[in-house]
């Protein structure tokens, strides 16, 4: 049904457009999806704190979390692109566990002869990871997007493919540990250059509590520049005439995402600091929401799975689009391959294994849509965050394992049921 | 006068923040052909959709008598068990398996959950002969043509032993020739006694087969004509709550040099590998000027245009194609679309918009250079070129983010238009524009044809509506069997013409 709600105003350039003030509950209704995940994680977490004592929100266990699922969240990024593009990728878990048995055999496994030994340096066996991680996602993105042969099928081969492959070039043993260097990647946090701040001096009875000044006053400058961001943009919104959310909930929510991202710096600034691969991470994800949000390639895989006739007729190059897509995603899992064999500092022939459902559910609990077309990157590290919570949480609590299974199944049912419920309903 | 089957009354269909129906009354009478019209968005298929128990009993108000007796239908299955039968607009049938067990898709023929294959072919070459098809029941649907496949649901329709039979635009996509078969069908049903309702946009096939007509607008049922009422300017007049003294805009071509030339132009099957769709075709087109391109349904129009266009249809193509006299690279869409070419399909639903996104991202998508820089999008500049083209092209809807999948035909159709006007080209093909939407937006569609061509753009029109291409054009090439066979400037041309030129042409090939 088609409805004239808008009024015609004039802009700054002097044409008119649509001037429009959302209201508070309007604005609310069509970000509930939004909110709504925000929501969920923040009430997931209160729930935990509270059945684990208060464990949860300690500072070395928040850091926990970040390092367990780092591997998961780095993953989901690429899964995102490739679900929106209306595929899937089961690969990704063997995938990520043959990089890291390679990683190890570059560096500590195979006996390179002398002119080859640069081989062994970390950072350059790290790049050869990366290289072969994007032509694994290359192989198998050429052989959808120009054979079209179904992605379920051709990921389904390679995840038996590298699966053996690890266990062949493992040998069926654990090889490690790594060279100092690349176990940073995981274990490490960055250096304080400023130099600690002690808020509470150790004395009888009263613990210390010293900050790690670099992490403050990183996290402080990056909530200055993302409150300056939002109101330039609002701003900008608002000297064209379009429509802006209500000054109100623009402020709270602002206030309280600001106070979301202090508060858990503020934990990890007690601790040790920002672990190095949440700065991997955080880049990582602000590369994704930029890509997915701002930029053309973005928008054409959103355009590719919401039709991909359409798309192509559009002079988009799908093929192309699909095979760039699956290269990505291939170049994520080799890296979410090195996190975690830095991480357990040792390649095992059953590493990544399985760890492909973990990420397709994040990035469905984040609200993409298993036809394509539809999902965002927060959402999807949202979703990730959700299921590592919860594992996180039930572990403390000592729920055994068959349970905790159980119980991700049904949040993956329910996530998706009430998306489904709620697009229905609109 | 006979009696009346239907009545409904009062019916009031509400939506989220919209009132779809609002106090509709409709009566029908026993074995008559009623016609239901209204522009798109009306609210007809709604009305339709209430009828048929898609919106069960208890999600509208109002009452469905039937019989004699009130209903009220939980599901499709309640209605069609009282012999109440719809066939959408949207075949519903199931491509890969065969003309018989789609006929008895649901009703299968069997005993104890076995399927009589005997029972189910017999019975399927009886139902096909009544709706005049002599298909073997063994054929796979997608293998026969769209005319015949809704005959074959009307045939399913019949193995239920339907008595109220509503259809919802059958002729749509049909030629002349099987739409005028499927009417002459409904008068031989009104003979033996089944009721139907037509739900068509085309007047003069509502004019020749309707015995009454109920006009639909803005939700509301406005008024019910008798047969000997029955005029077009009436009907239009009631539809659109003005009269449409013209339904083609003025036009005052100011035609330049040639611009778009296309020559010799030859495609195969993308399948057959030996079957030659389109042969040796030239055409060309200039400057300002509206081109039409008339023929029959499966003469191979939309396959030419979408051959030229990033050949996007077909193989083993050759043949040059010059702009401004330049040879220029068709070979993919994207260069097709550099080089100043767009190609607005007849299908907007499955080759036009991303449905499930809303009207900004539609209007941008083939042209993304034009708002960003290196690779980045400017929101803002993307903002504008939607406003600006929404209200170029008057596109009815809340917001630029309206999702395009919830816009009525009409709309949508503009949405595809916007996105190819955005991308600003020199030679614009518009295969089947109006197609499925109402007079009063065909005619903001006309309108827009015309100011391309006065900003001196190269237009082609695709159309099976004649008297559109009479219309809107200057010169009409009559296209049959992948050759061109007559070309006549629009002046000297009429339908009876251009039939003509067809049917020589038949008779040639024969």
């Amino acid at each position: 049904m088609t409805t004239e709600t808008a009024q015609p105003g004039i802009t700054a350039t002097g044409q008119p457009v649509n001037v429009q003030q959302l209201t508070v509950l309007g604005a609310l209704k069509a970000n509930m999806r939004d909110y709504g995940l925000l929501l969920a994680l923040i009430l997931i977490m209160l729930f935990f704190q509270y059945f684990t004592n208060g464990v949860l929100f300690k500072p070395v266990n928040l850091t926990n979390i970040i390092l367990q699922n780092s591997y998961i969240i780095v993953m989901a990024l690429g899964m995102l692109l490739v679900i929106v593009a209306g595929h899937i990728d089961l690969s990704v878990g063997s995938v990520s566990g043959f990089i890291g048995a390679l990683a190890a055999m570059l560096m500590v496994g195979w006996r390179f002869p002398p002119e080859l030994a640069f081989l062994t340096n970390p950072f350059v066996a790290g790049a050869i990871c990366l290289v072969v991680g994007a032509a694994i996602g290359a192989a198998q993105g050429y052989l959808i997007a120009y054979h079209k042969i179904p992605s379920f099928i051709v990921t389904l081969a390679g995840m038996l493919i590298f699966k053996g492959l690890s266990l062949a070039i493992l040998a069926g043993k654990s090889v490690g540990p790594f060279p100092a260097e690349f176990q940073l990647l995981s274990a490490g946090f960055i250096p304080d250059v400023i130099g600690p701040t002690t808020l509470v001096a150790a004395s009888e009875g009263v613990q210390p509590l010293v900050l790690h000044t670099t992490t403050a006053v990183l996290a402080l400058s990056g909530v200055v520049v993302m409150v300056f961001m939002a109101i330039r943009g609002r701003a900008r919104r608002q000297a064209r005439g379009y429509e802006t959310e209500p000054f109100s909930l623009f402020v709270v929510k602002n206030l309280v995402i600001a106070a979301l991202v202090l508060f858990f710096s503020y934990m990890l600034a007690s601790y040790r600091g920002l672990p190095n691969v949440l700065v991997v991470m955080a880049l990582l994800i602000a590369v994704f929401v930029f890509i997915t949000k701002r930029m053309t390639f973005g928008r054409r895989i959103y355009a590719l799975g919401g039709n991909l006739k359409a798309a192509a007729l559009s002079g988009i190059k799908t093929e192309r689009l699909t095979f760039y897509v699956f290269a990505i995603m291939g170049a994520l899992a080799a890296l979410a391959g090195m996190i975690y064999a830095a991480r357990l500092n040792s390649a095992t022939p059953k590493a990544g294994q399985g760890l492909e459902l973990d990420v397709i559910a994040a990035v469905f609990i984040g609200g993409a849509s298993a036809l394509g077309g539809v999902g965002a990157v927060a959402g999807a590290v949202i979703g990730a965050f959700i299921l590592g919570v919860m594992n996180n949480g039930m572990s403390i609590m000592g729920i055994n394992i068959d349970l905790q299974q159980m119980i991700k199944g049904v949040v993956l049912l329910a996530a998706v049921f009430f998306d489904l419920y709620n697009k229905n309903r609109a | 006068m006979s009696e009346t089957i239907l009545e409904m009354r009062g019916i009031t269909k509400t939506f989220p923040g919209v009132k779809a129906l609002s106090d509709v009354n409709l009566n029908v009478r026993e074995a008559e052909i009623h016609a239901i019209v209204g522009e798109n968005g009306a609210g007809k298929s709604t009305l339709m959709k209430v009828l048929s128990g898609v919106y069960p009993s208890g999600s509208y108000e109002g009452e469905i008598l039937y019989k004699g007796e009130e209903q009220h239908f939980k599901s499709i299955s309640d209605s069609e068990h009282k012999g109440i039968v719809i066939i959408h607009q949207e075949l519903a049938l199931v491509p890969l398996l065969s003309i018989a067990e789609n006929i008895f898709l649901g009703n299968e023929q069997a005993k104890g959950g076995v399927i009589d294959w005997d029972e189910t072919r017999d019975g399927a070459r009886k139902l096909l002969r009544m709706v005049g098809l002599s298909e073997d029941p063994n054929t796979l649907v997608t293998n026969i043509g769209v005319g015949k496949q809704q005959l074959v649901e009307i045939a399913k329709a019949l193995s239920k032993e339907v008595k109220l039979l509503i259809l919802d635009e059958p002729t749509a996509s049909l030629s002349e020739k099987d739409s005028a078969a499927l009417l002459d069908l409904l008068m031989e049903f009104r003979k033996q006694g089944i009721t139907s309702i037509l739900i068509s946009h085309k007047l003069n096939e509502i004019s020749k087969v309707a015995d009454r007509i109920t006009v639909i607008r803005d939700g509301r049922s406005i008024e019910t004509l008798n047969k000997e009422d029955i005029s077009e300017d009436r009907i239009i007049t009631l539809m659109v709550g003005r009269s449409l003294d013209d339904r083609y805009p003025v036009r005052e071509p100011h035609v330049g040099e040639v611009v778009f030339e296309v020559k010799n132009w030859n495609v195969f099957h993308p399948q057959h590998r030996d079957r030659q769709v389109i042969k040796n075709i030239d055409i060309s087109i200039r400057k300002g000027e509206v081109v039409g391109i008339a023929g029959l349904m499966g003469s191979g129009r939309t396959e030419f245009a979408m051959s030229i266009f990033g050949r996007s249809y077909g193989q083993k193509i050759t043949g040059d194609v010059f702009l401004h006299g330049k040879k220029i690279d068709t070979s993919s869409v994207e260069k097709a679309v550099a080089h100043g070419l767009a190609y607005a399909t007849e299908d907007r639903k499955t080759f036009g918009l991303n449905l499930i996104d809303h009207i900004k991202h539609n209007t941008t998508i083939a042209n993304l250079k034009g708002i960003s820089n290196v690779g980045v999008i400017d929101d803002m500049t993307e903002m504008d070129v939607a406003n600006e083209y929404r209200k170029k092209t008057n596109i009815r809807s809340s917001s630029v983010y309206q999702i395009t999948g919830n816009l009525s035909g009409g709309n949508q159709q503009k949405v595809v238009l916007s996105k190819w006007l955005f991308a600003n080209p020199d030679v614009l093909i518009l295969d089947e524009p109006t197609r499925g939407i109402d007079v009063g937006a065909k005619y903001e569609i006309y309108t827009i044809i015309n100011q391309l061509a006065a900003q001196g753009k190269a237009v082609l029109v695709i159309s099976s509506e004649m008297p559109e291409l009479l219309g809107i054009t200057d010169r009409i090439y009559v296209m049959n069997e992948g050759r061109i066979v007559g070309e006549m400037p629009t002046g000297e041309a009429s339908q009876e013409q251009i039939m003509r030129a067809i049917v020589r042409a038949e008779g040639k090939a024969s």
